[in-house]
């Protein structure tokens, strides 16, 4: 008992060096899990990707089109339940850096593949019935301050031209995974413009995204619809929409290494002032481990009471880190929202800040630990300094 | 001055471990900070070295880059007769009408797909890019199914090599020379016969039109009349800002993103030193009495501990300097997103990076060191004297 | 060999010092003269006020009231930067503890005093080697104090001390920390620059030994100078 308040008091014995790294804990912390939120944002259409729904798209690569017909074609195949096509439109609002993601999509069919928008039943009619009209995210509207009924020009870049739009209806995440913050209107819209203006464009699908009864089936599926439009001029890809988004995820992948390695250097650096304030400590009572020695207490306690003192300095800096991540989250998430339209804190990520920290713990009080054992009772015990 | 200098020094390698603790935790602030800026500046320079000064390109209006543009012939055309363009020393025109389509093609040594730009080139595209020359192999010979490839797309994709095949657009397209583009984003890139390319992809429209002018100056003009030509539906840059523009999203997030942590980071390093400083004020009062009993002003003492820290830094961004360096041997290679596209490019050190890694460094040091100086200098002699 | 020159004039000295909300008198009503020339120590048990009084004559304190002129100048009304000026100039320190500074060699830790001096750094040299050979140390010059004894380590203090060819030398018990042999070294070279370079050396002690080395003494008790021959009252 008498032990465990030696090794209270001495962190209080000096407030200043005690705090400072503790502050410095858990700033580290904090951007530990500031990094590793935003490696999952990235990840974030994965998981938000659902097992039920295939991606059909030209195996050339995505700049590439299909024809709107296959859409016939792949609806013959068993164990489908809808067929939705899509296009990215890449339409910019005002300037580019109002950056979000707008497809032209089959919307009826699209909302039932997507059960994960929520709409209400009267926008979802109002937005149907209104060939102009589009379907906003949540997130977006409040980021542009838009209401239902507003005119809403985009700049097309894929398509040329002014296009414009009124917003009939604003969908909600069914829950956080959900991008609310996406631009959706009618695929018709689009084409039947597209056959006034650029005929030779017009009667093309970006991709499809394919409904199934059972996920079981996927692989199947795939493999039947890519058969089937083998040797054509537009050959397909098909894949679940899991590893569609994995294959964008990949491309980045060398960006996500780096953050990786990066939130590594901050583990490192919390060691380093971890160590070097317990390396300082124990410097100073030197004499007073010296005292404990000559009392008999085996180097095991001693040991224990350096590695309880470093690991009590740098949990307390994590706890007070892991406290600020979520208010920090936010307003990165805010900044970033161009980036990454979603972006949470996720469970696990506390979980392994609060492990690495209780290693670094330990580590950081290992070599000053280890000099303690070095004390030599004599040269302890004169009170020099 | 050099004594004073000599007692920071001394005293910080008299406490070894905590000096080497600090430095380090410095040095990796260093190394993040400068990584960042040699990350940017890779970038910056792979995409400005891409293009030439002189050099003009027409894409469609609105389209942003090459991928999403599409320019018919008859618009081609009448870009391609300006009296701006310059003509190379046989007396002909140094322009090329090209298309731009990306394929998927595997990655070495992994099963994920990557998108490479596959150009459509003519005979003036090659003399277009000073920067481009061929390594291996030769050109292609036009009309035919031949294409060369950056050096980039060879070291990077599995079978490509001179007299392998690519398969895409329902042909078979055999690799006859590699490229190489130095530092510019043509390494990433496969190029062939733009015809050829246009019929096998079914495109009836190119991407762009690139010319060199035969005088800068001509440029506002020549964009004023292109871009409010009644027949046109075009915008006209430079090439330099063309591919400035193509990088700007990702220019932003790695600064964006980079910048904000190294600050966060700096705090945790800045925290370091001052624990260091402040125990090294507390360890030495008894010194520091004495020194001013000797009469040292109190700006001496402040100026002593400052060094301190200041050397702590510099010792720390040498560190992180020496680190970073060899990041220069590492190549990302990852999808810009405003193209689509694969883009290659390297962390770049430069005396510029240095200076800044320097002054971010010495400023930590000023932070960190400036309030335990400041008390180390402020305390009563008579009070520091007494200390045991 | 003494001018009978007052060099230092001490006038109606108070000082106070406050612990918690009390406030302890430390040195009271203190006025007497020092010649120039004089070898003088200080005596009075723990807490009587003698180092604080010599703090204050050295300028490393300030009083609550009166005044100290030294060679005409009250030094009570200089601002810290003068303080510090005059301090460098006009005296030299001598330490219990030495207090040299570990990281400098005895040449360097000599030199320190004379880098606030406009010299030349081949000036600097000669009055360190000058001051090394009067104490004798001029083979330890490129010595750490660590390597050096006690008794050394005193010896590089006191060449500090005199380096800048001050005209006072003030010493806090200069053997306090010394075997009986070092401290009779340390003592012996006192005198010496007392008597061949005619320093005013103004020394607290509280050893009677050492006291018998200066030309004169001065008995403090609570705060409060004592007239008379210190041994009385021992």
């Amino acid at each position: 008992m008498v032990l465990l308040k030696y090794l209270f008091r001495n962190i209080f014995r000096h407030k200043l060096r005690s705090i400072l790294t503790i502050l410095s804990v858990s700033v580290a912390v904090l951007s530990f899990c500031l990094l590793n939120t935003i490696i999952s944002a990235w990840y974030a259409g994965v998981s938000a990707s659902s097992a039920y729904r295939l991606i059909v798209r030209n195996a050339i690569s995505l700049v590439f089109s299909l024809p709107i017909s296959y859409k016939e074609k792949i609806k013959q195949i068993s164990g489908i339940t809808y067929v939705a096509q899509g296009n990215w439109f890449g339409g910019i609002y005002i300037e580019e850096k109002n950056f979000f993601a707008n497809f032209a999509v089959d919307s009826e069919t699209f909302l039932k593949l997507y059960p994960e928008f929520i709409v209400s039943e009267n926008e979802k009619k109002a937005f149907l019935m209104d060939r102009k009209g589009c379907l906003v995210g949540r997130k977006l509207v409040e980021r542009f301050n838009w209401k239902i009924g507003n005119n809403v020009v985009l700049r097309g870049t894929i398509f040329p031209g002014n296009w414009e739009f009124v917003i009939r209806g604003i969908y909600r995440g069914r829950d956080k995974s959900v991008d609310e913050s996406q631009f959706l209107f009618h695929w018709d819209y689009l084409n039947e413009t597209l056959k006034k203006t650029s005929p030779t464009r017009a009667d093309q699908a970006g991709y499809f995204i394919v409904g199934i009864k059972n996920p079981e089936d996927a692989a199947v599926i795939s493999r039947e619809i890519d058969s089937l439009f083998k040797n054509s001029l537009a050959e397909t890809l098909t894949e679940t929409e899991k590893a569609f988004q994995l294959s964008f995820v990949a491309m980045t992948e060398a960006i996500v290494i780096v953050i990786k390695l990066v939130s590594f250097v901050v583990i490192g650096i919390i060691f380093v002032v971890v160590a070097n304030t317990m390396n300082m400590s124990v410097r100073e009572r030197k004499n007073e481990y010296a005292l404990f020695k000559m009392f008999s207490y085996g180097n095991t306690i001693i040991f224990g009471i350096i590695l309880g003192e470093s690991m009590l300095i740098v949990l307390t800096g994590a706890i007070l880190g892991i406290i600020l991540t979520f208010p920090a989250v936010k307003v990165v998430g805010d900044i970033l929202s161009v980036y990454f339209p979603i972006f949470n804190l996720h469970r696990e990520v506390i979980y392994e800040s609060l492990f690495i920290s209780f290693i670094v713990g330990i580590l950081s009080g290992l070599i000053p630990a280890a000099r303690s054992i070095k004390i030599n009772l004599a040269e302890g015990l004169k009170w020099d300094l | 001055m050099k004594l004073i200098l000599l007692y920071s020094l001394r005293n910080l390698i008299r406490r070894k471990l905590t000096t080497l603790l600090t430095a380090s935790g410095m040095a990796l602030v260093i190394l993040v900070f400068s990584a960042v800026l040699m990350l940017s500046e890779g970038l910056r320079k792979t995409l400005i070295k891409t293009g030439s000064p002189d050099n003009v390109v027409v894409i469609r209006k609105s389209a942003g880059s090459e991928v999403q543009s599409g320019i018919d012939k008859e618009q081609a055309n009448i870009i391609e007769i300006s009296p701006e363009i310059s003509l190379n020393d046989r007396g002909k025109r140094l322009v090329a009408k090209e298309l731009v389509v990306l394929i998927g093609l595997t990655k070495k040594g992994t099963d994920k797909l990557s998108n490479v730009v596959i150009r459509g080139v003519m005979e003036m595209s090659l003399p277009l890019r000073s920067q481009v020359r061929l390594k291996e192999g030769k050109m292609i010979r036009w009309g035919t199914n031949e294409i060369i490839v950056g050096s980039k797309i060879a070291e990077n994709f599995d079978g490509v090599k001179i007299g392998s095949f690519l398969s895409f657009g329902q042909r078979q397209w055999q690799v006859v020379g590699i490229f190489d583009g130095g530092t510019t984003g043509f390494n990433s890139e496969i190029w062939a016969d733009v015809e050829q390319l246009k019929q096998s992809f079914r495109r009836p429209t190119y991407s762009s039109i690139i010319f060199k002018l035969s005088d800068l100056k001509d440029f506002e003009n020549l964009k004023m009349r292109l871009e409010n030509d009644p027949r046109l539906t075009v915008e006209v840059k430079k090439e330099m800002q063309y591919y400035e523009d193509q990088s700007a999203m990702m220019t932003r997030f790695i600064k964006v993103l980079g910048v904000s942590m190294t600050i966060v980071f700096s705090i945790g390093a800045i925290l370091g030193a001052m624990i260091t400083m402040y125990s090294a004020v507390a360890q030495r009062k008894r010194e520091i009495g004495t020194l001013r009993a000797l009469g040292f002003q109190k700006v001496t003492i402040l100026a002593a501990f400052l060094m301190e820290s200041l050397l702590l830094s510099f010792a720390g961004c040498i560190g992180g300097l020496f680190l970073s360096s060899f990041l220069q041997f590492y190549t990302i290679s990852t999808m810009n997103w405003q193209t689509f596209s694969e883009l290659a490019f390297s962390f770049t050190l430069t005396p510029k990076i240095i200076l800044q890694s320097l002054i971010f460094s010495l400023i930590m040091g000023v932070i960190g060191g400036l309030i335990p100086a400041l008390k180390a200098s402020s305390q009563k002699i008579v009070d520091a004297l007494r200390t045991d | 060999m003494a001018k009978l020159e007052k060099i230092i004039e001490i006038e109606s000295l108070y000082k106070s010092f406050r612990k918690g909300n009390q406030i302890i008198p430390v040195l009271q009503n203190i006025s007497f003269d020092i010649m120039d020339g004089e070898f003088l120590a200080l005596m009075g048990p723990s807490g009587s006020g003698k180092s604080t009084l010599l703090n204050l004559i050295a300028g490393i304190d300030k009083p609550d009231s009166g005044s100290i002129f030294v060679q005409g100048i009250d030094i009570t009304n200089l601002d810290e930067r003068t303080l510090s000026r005059w301090r460098s100039e006009h005296v030299g320190f001598i330490f219990q503890f030495y207090n040299l500074i570990p990281v400098l060699t005895a040449f360097e830790n000599i030199e320190l005093p004379l880098l606030m001096m406009n010299l030349s750094a081949k000036d600097r040299k000669e009055h360190v080697d000058f001051a090394l050979s009067i104490v004798g140390l001029y083979d330890r010059k490129d010595h750490y104090p660590k390597q050096l004894s006690g008794g050394q380590q005193q010896r590089v203090a006191i060449a500090r001390a005199i380096v800048t060819d001050p005209s006072i030398i003030v010493a806090d018990e200069p053997t306090g920390d010394l075997d009986k042999k070092s401290a009779e070294d340390v003592l012996n070279l006192m005198s010496e620059l007392n008597q061949k370079f005619g320093k005013t050396i103004i020394m607290v002690t509280h050893d009677l030994r050492a006291a018998k080395y200066a030309k004169s003494m001065k008995y403090l008790d609570k705060g409060v100078l004592i007239n008379g021959s210190a041994e009385i009252f021992i």
